[in-house]
């Protein structure tokens, strides 16, 4: 049993799935029976607070100060709700993926127990549809759980009840982000809400509601079991804990891999992904998805934590890097991924409903050799403009702009040749 | 109160607002979209943007937007920094990338939000290249033309139709630029309150069908503040003018009546007053029957001559105006003026006037109906009576949610939030009532039952509140009472609302009952009662509640007391059957009647006399809530027509009356009722008289921009006739005035610079959303909850159905049940023909379906043959059948007002069985306006 890896310890070579058994003779559920009706939820808080853990959907705000808002006094008795977000639609990113088809006990463990700290009694799994055998798999095991007394009615014999229930999502990024799942999941149009309140305070149907996603959830029963000690001894910086790092792109080995948190990038790039394919050379890299800004081959040495690569102008998101090479046009990638964002806008601020677009159709006309030099300026006046948080209502068009606005910084010279040569260099003739 | 900072200068702000109401308050111009003052902040389109900064050192600043932060002390602002106007340009210029700029053939231009804000901004330049995204419009009914692709996302359509009225039809579809505003097909708007859309729209997505098709600008409409005649509610009005036809009815803001919004009966409802059919000269019946138009003079001559031998008997309106009834009660004397009530209807509004005289409860207005926290409703089906109110209850029902926010301090106008967080909780609203009724879905429970039963429900929880439970209720009953009284007793607002809606005065005098124990636990409740039209509680301020009914009129006309009789601004046909009203008519010599409409009773008339409208005619009306509101004339009328006080003053002068020689004016005759009748002793204070003047001048009913006076004659003389002169009001027909810092009462259009829309109403209002600056319009009579309590009341037997025999009930319906909608083109295409609703078990029984017709015929009963003469055709009527499993046991609901129903009276027992023969109405068709082929008609 491999203590360093504990999310994918549990991961076969042929990826085929960990049933009941097979996950409680690895030491499965160990959390779990030592914490519900040993522990109180106050002293699970407690070691979740220790042990720093952020969430790993791509924010990174501490989860333990993020379930701290829960209300834990319920005079009126209503429901509290735990969702787990399992709506994996950043481009490039597939760690959740991996986590739910091999292991899907090690996530309804976590679910439990998180549940439990912040007494929660109904839990959904808000899952992306394509994800057709993840979402057979978790079905499959709840109702193991549920047959083992792990789920529904006076769980290990405590008074501590829990439902669990499998959500597939009808498919838009926008669900993705935690309240507009909520809306989504209360059959609603899939529109994030304003903050304050926090869904914390009033989530799903109004009620004191947390959205994690599969990954940090994954970590909650191993950091209960362990303690928060041994979770932060795992990370090699300031975070602590291991993190799904993924890459995809011309590389040699494209994948997902679970590493120590804070991992240089040069590590994760050359050992894991074996290095770009023959060839093709970096030119630049998305830390963690699609809505995370550029970082070029000035930045491969640095940790892959929140902060370093927070300091260095980017998130490290979700953690799976895409790769730019030399071969593929810097204006056509980013395009690509502005109209992708520009076609999941949920439509309900302006900034984000109509500046994407407009974005995208700018972007366009640089690619197709349409661009003109006042497009520079258009697009970084709408970097401004929809960029800032704040300025929309929630963080879908700000993480779009990112990749923009690093682009045009790293790559503005390319962006520059479109226009010069009313084309794109990389297409034949340079035009498409 | 907090004091907040404004680029630089400090004001003390109002807590618990937001910034932009805020700032609107101040009169600040700060532009937006999404935020309504009736329907709070949701955030999305970031127009309101400001910058906040931190502390004074903060030289940054971050934008916030304006509705979605609240005033806090010492917060600091800047709405006209460069960063601020940056972002706010850029979100017109976003909003405007897909807009057609067909401002010159758009309904809104020249009145729209989207204009005006586009012109704060400061938004010049086009810098977008790509195409327009287009959408297919859609065919949404008579009344409301779509053009999408105006649409700039605001959410404001579906806010106000889905969250606020209660609609389902409406929907915001799509998503990312491509969101769409419509119903998932072509098709009738559903909402009683659609017509809202009109204004809460802020561009041209939703426009006047009626307007577009017979188009004036807004600049170009001369308008007066008017009052609704579509029911009792009251509701303030703004109708438009040109070319001697009302072009539409906008929404005029009276924070106690009617607040932001209209119902569909009062927008489209005006239809009537340039109908082809009014009257416009005096006619005279001549011997073969047919009518000879008369002048003016050989008229009030033969008024005259008819009225002056004395034997003259009068029938009021409650449709006309206090004046012109008080007139023709003078004119013929008090003993000899029937107020025009059905002899059905005039005691229910009789005993309504006395509930609320005597009641010790709160007679509510519309923010207190809104305030209420417990709702019981006994018998009425509000949405259909008296609109406005059940746009009212809708928004009562949200009071638990509100209270749920305090709870997590958010404020009242974070209306997303607070919708998240309440879901579907709402405070208890329980209906008692003949069948479904369109407020069911927001009711906590609604129970079906005949009108005596929901009278006994009534009393039960009336004694159920006071301690002295009654123990004759069967269970099911008895249930509900208890959850009822639960709900009422344990309210701090609690409302009780009925109404003459079911034709039942047990069902009245037990709302009465209810609300008045409530007040006996110490409660503060409100009583409510809905009266039909728009002046039937003046009527029986102004007879008292004693005066003569029709049948005894007729009587006395029978017996030889009179020769003559007066009928004011009302059609008899729709107060008694045929039958009745012939036999009414037949005992009189002479039958003079004043109306503007050409409907049964001017027909039967010996003299016709062409009155004017409420738009063309000065009047005092009193509301259900017992508020007197004055309506300007919106135009001179054409032709002969005169306002009835007018012909009747006339008269009065022509028969040298006494009483009369003092009385010149309008303000006159209004003074001399209030000195005459003490009840109606307020009704000076509803508006002031036409010596006011604003300034020194007079209140224009034409804009600054009206145009085209020079022109608009030219086909039938260059020269410009002088403009009339208003000798019974401080307004004038012309442009020169002063149209601002005016009493309430006295507001014809809402303008201000920069702002041309109605959302210029905020520059009116002392704070934004709040009363007008100028005070609310009208008087309330009623003192409220002074009274003694309604005295006992003893509760009528239990109903029971008998098999072969119905109770009629009424059904109302909000277009067609009253006199008036159902003469204006777009409602009338809505008005459905009459009916009879049975319920499935019954339909079976009569071996009838949907559709089917039923002939209705007067009760017969096993030993009963009541009113039944046998050897003659007893059918009263026959009507579609329409199978509606909510009616109550053994009752038989009518479509009032509708056609083909005038032999049917409330509570009536009847017979029903299977017409042969009947011909099945043909599936609806849609309106000649549906467009044909993709792009949608381009208006």
């Amino acid at each position: 049993m491999s203590l360093d890896r504990p999310l994918t310890r549990n991961v076969r070579p042929d990826r085929s799935p960990t049933d009941l058994a097979a996950y409680e003779a690895n030491g499965g559920y160990r959390g779990l029976h030592g914490a519900i009706g040993k522990l109180t939820p106050s002293d699970c808080l407690q070691i979740l607070k220790n042990s720093n853990l952020r969430g790993r959907g791509g924010a990174g705000f501490p989860t333990g100060m993020k379930w701290s808002f829960v209300p834990m006094d319920n005079p009126s008795g209503g429901h509290k709700y735990l969702i787990c977000n399992a709506d994996e639609m950043e481009p490039g990113t597939f760690k959740d993926r991996l986590l739910m088809e091999c292991d899907p006990h090690q996530l309804i463990e976590g679910m439990i127990l998180s549940a439990y700290t912040i007494q929660a009694d109904v839990a959904y799994i808000f899952i992306r549809a394509e994800y057709i055998k993840a979402t057979q798999l978790l079905r499959e095991a709840i109702a193991a759980c549920h047959d083992k007394g792990y789920l529904g009615k006076n769980i290990l014999g405590t008074d501590y009840s829990l439902e669990m229930h499998v959500h597939v999502s009808a498919g838009r990024y926008i669900c993705g982000e935690e309240t507009a799942l909520i809306s989504a999941l209360e059959g609603k149009r899939a529109n994030p809400r304003a903050k304050p309140p926090f869904p914390q305070v009033s989530g799903l149907w109004g009620r004191p509601t947390i959205v994690n996603n599969v990954e940090t959830l994954c970590n909650v029963h191993h950091i209960i079991e362990r303690g928060a000690d041994w979770f932060q001894s795992l990370g090699l910086t300031a975070d602590a804990g291991t993190k799904m790092y993924g890459v995809s792109g011309r590389v040699k080995n494209p994948g997902c891999w679970e590493l120590p948190i804070g991992t240089p990038v040069r590590e994760i790039l050359e050992d894991y992904a074996g290095g770009m394919e023959d060839g093709y050379q970096l030119r630049g890299f998305l830390p963690g998805g699609g809505s995370t800004d550029f970082l070029t081959t000035e930045h491969l040495d640095l940790a892959m934590d929140y902060d370093t690569i927070g300091k260095a102008g980017s998130r490290m998101g979700t953690g799976t890097m895409i790769i730019l090479d030399d071969k593929t046009c810097p204006v056509g990638f980013v395009k690509n991924l502005v109209e992708f964002f520009a076609r999941e806008s949920c439509g309900f601020c302006t900034p984000c409903r109509d500046g994407l677009p407009w974005c995208a159709q700018v972007l366009d006309d640089i690619e197709q050799g349409r661009g003109l030099q006042e497009d520079m300026d258009t697009l970084a006046r709408q970097v401004e403009f929809i960029g800032a948080m704040g300025n929309t209502h929630c963080a879908l068009a700000p993480g779009a702009m990112e990749p923009l606005a690093s682009g045009m910084k790293y790559f503005r010279e390319d962006f520059q040749r479109h226009i010069d040569g009313a084309g794109c260099p990389w297409c034949d003739g340079g035009i498409h | 109160m907090p004091v907040i900072q404004v680029d630089g200068q400090e004001y003390e702000v109002e807590a618990g607002k937001n910034l932009l109401e805020a700032c609107l308050s101040l009169g600040l111009d700060l532009p937006y979209f999404c935020w309504h003052p009736a329907m709070g902040s949701i955030g999305a389109c970031r127009q309101c943007a400001v910058v906040q900064y931190l502390n004074a050192e903060d030289e940054r600043g971050r934008i916030v937007m304006g509705c979605m932060t609240p005033v806090t002390d010492g917060a600091i602002f800047s709405l006209s920094g460069d960063k601020a106007r940056g972002f706010r340009q850029a979100i017109v210029e976003s909003l405007m990338l897909n807009h057609p700029h067909d401002c010159p053939v758009c309904a809104e231009g020249g009145e729209c939000h989207l204009q005006d804000m586009t012109v704060m901004v400061g938004h010049r330049d086009r810098h977008y290249r790509g195409r327009k995204n287009t959408h297919r419009n859609q065919y949404l009914g008579p009344l409301i033309n779509h053009e999408m692709n105006r649409c700039i996302t605001c959410y404001r359509c579906t806010r106000y139709y889905r969250d606020y009225a209660g609609g389902t039809d409406l929907a915001a579809l799509a998503s990312r630029d491509h969101v769409y505003f419509g119903r998932h097909s072509d098709g009738v708007l559903q909402s009683e309150f659609a017509g809202n859309l009109l204004e809460v729209c802020p561009t041209g997505v939703f426009t006047d069908k009626s307007l577009v098709h017979n188009y004036t600008r807004k600049w170009d409409l001369q308008s007066a503040p008017s009052v609704c005649v579509g029911c009792a509610m009251g509701c303030n009005t703004l109708p438009g003018e040109r070319y001697g036809k009302i072009k539409r009815v906008h929404n005029r803001f009276n924070a106690e009546v009617n607040g932001y919004f209209l119902c569909d009966r009062g927008r489209f409802g005006a239809g009537f007053v340039h109908d082809e059919r009014r009257l416009q000269y005096p006619g005279l019946r001549n011997n073969d029957g047919r009518y000879d138009a008369i002048n003016h003079h050989e008229a009030l001559q033969y008024m005259d001559r008819a009225c002056a031998p004395g034997k003259v008997a009068g029938i009021g309106s409650p449709r006309a105006s206090v004046e012109a009834n008080f007139l023709l009660r003078t004119l013929v004397g008090e003993e000899n003026f029937a107020p025009g009530f059905s002899d059905a209807e005039q005691p229910l509004v009789e005993l309504v006037l006395r509930l609320q005289q005597d009641s010790r409860a709160l007679v509510p207005d519309i923010t207190t109906i809104e305030s209420a926290d417990a709702v019981l409703i006994l018998g009425e089906d509000l949405t259909n009576t008296a609109p406005r109110i059940a746009l009212a209850l809708r928004q009562s029902v949200r009071n638990k949610a509100y209270e749920m926010a305090a709870e997590l301090r958010l404020e009242t106008w974070q209306d997303g939030a607070i919708r998240n967080l309440a879901q579907d909780q709402r405070s208890p609203l329980y209906i008692a009532a003949v069948a479904d009724t369109p407020l069911d879905d927001v009711a906590t429970n609604r129970i079906s039952l005949a009108p005596d039963d929901i009278a006994r429900l009534g009393n039960a929880i009336a004694a159920n509140i006071a301690g002295q439970p009654n123990a004759d209720l069967e269970q099911p009953l008895q249930e509900q009472v208890e959850m009822i009284t639960t709900a009422l007793a344990g309210a701090q607002r609690p409302l009780v609302l009925s109404g003459t809606g079911c034709g039942s005065t047990a069902v009245l005098a037990a709302a009465g009952q209810v609300a008045d124990a409530l007040c006996g636990n110490g409660v503060p409740a409100m009583l409510c009662l809905a009266v039909p039209e728009a002046n039937s509680l003046g009527q029986a301020l102004l007879t008292g509640c004693d005066a003569p009914g029709l049948a005894q009129l007729q009587q006395r006309a029978a017996s030889g007391e009179f020769d003559t009789l007066v009928v004011l601004e009302n059609d008899l046909y729709r107060r008694g059957s045929s039958a009745q009203i012939d036999q009414l008519l037949g005992a009189f010599q002479q039958v003079l009647v004043l109306d503007g409409l050409d409907n049964q009773t001017t027909s039967s008339a010996t003299l016709a006399l062409p009155a004017a409208s409420f738009a063309e005619s000065n009047g005092t009306l009193i509301s259900l809530e017992g508020r007197a509101q004055h309506h300007y004339p919106v135009f001179q009328p054409h032709a002969e027509r005169r306002p009835s006080w007018t012909w009747l003053l006339a008269c009065m002068k022509e028969m040298q009356r006494e009483e009369v020689r003092s009385l010149h004016h309008f303000d006159d005759i209004t003074r001399a009722c209030a000195a005459t009748i003490p009840a109606l002793a307020g009704i000076t204070a509803a508006a002031p008289d036409h010596h006011f003047r604003n300034a020194g001048v007079r209140i224009p009913r034409q804009t600054h921009r009206y145009s085209g006076r020079t022109a608009m004659r030219a086909d039938i003389s260059v020269h410009e006739p002088r403009q009339p002169v208003d000798e019974e009001s401080p307004l004038a027909f012309s442009m020169e005035g002063l149209n601002r810092d005016q009493p309430g009462a006295l507001l014809p259009y809402v303008w201000a610079p920069g702002w041309n829309s109605n959302q210029s109403l905020h520059k009116f209002q002392a704070e934004v959303g709040g009363p007008l600056k100028g005070g609310t319009a009208g008087a309330r009579l009623l003192q409220s909850g002074i009274g003694a309590g309604p005295g006992t009341f003893t509760a009528p037997a239990p109903f029971k159905a008998e098999p072969g025999r119905w109770q009629l009930v009424p059904r109302q319906r909000i277009f067609g049940s009253d006199e008036l909608s159902a003469l204006s083109p777009g409602l009338a295409e809505l008005v459905q023909p009459g009916f009879i609703e049975i319920c499935a078990a019954d339909a079976q029984l009569l071996g009838v379906t949907e559709g089917d017709g039923l002939v209705v015929t007067k009760g017969i009963t096993k030993g009963a043959t009541e009113g039944v003469t046998t050897g003659v055709d007893n059918t009263l009527a026959t009507l579609e059948a329409r199978i509606n499993d909510s009616m109550a046991v053994g009752c038989a609901g009518f479509s009032v007002g509708l056609a083909g129903v005038q032999n049917l009276r409330p509570l009536a027992p009847v017979s029903l069985r299977r017409a042969e023969g009947w011909q099945r109405r043909s599936p609806e068709l849609i309106g000649s306006d549906r467009d044909a082929g993709p792009g949608g008609t381009h208006v």
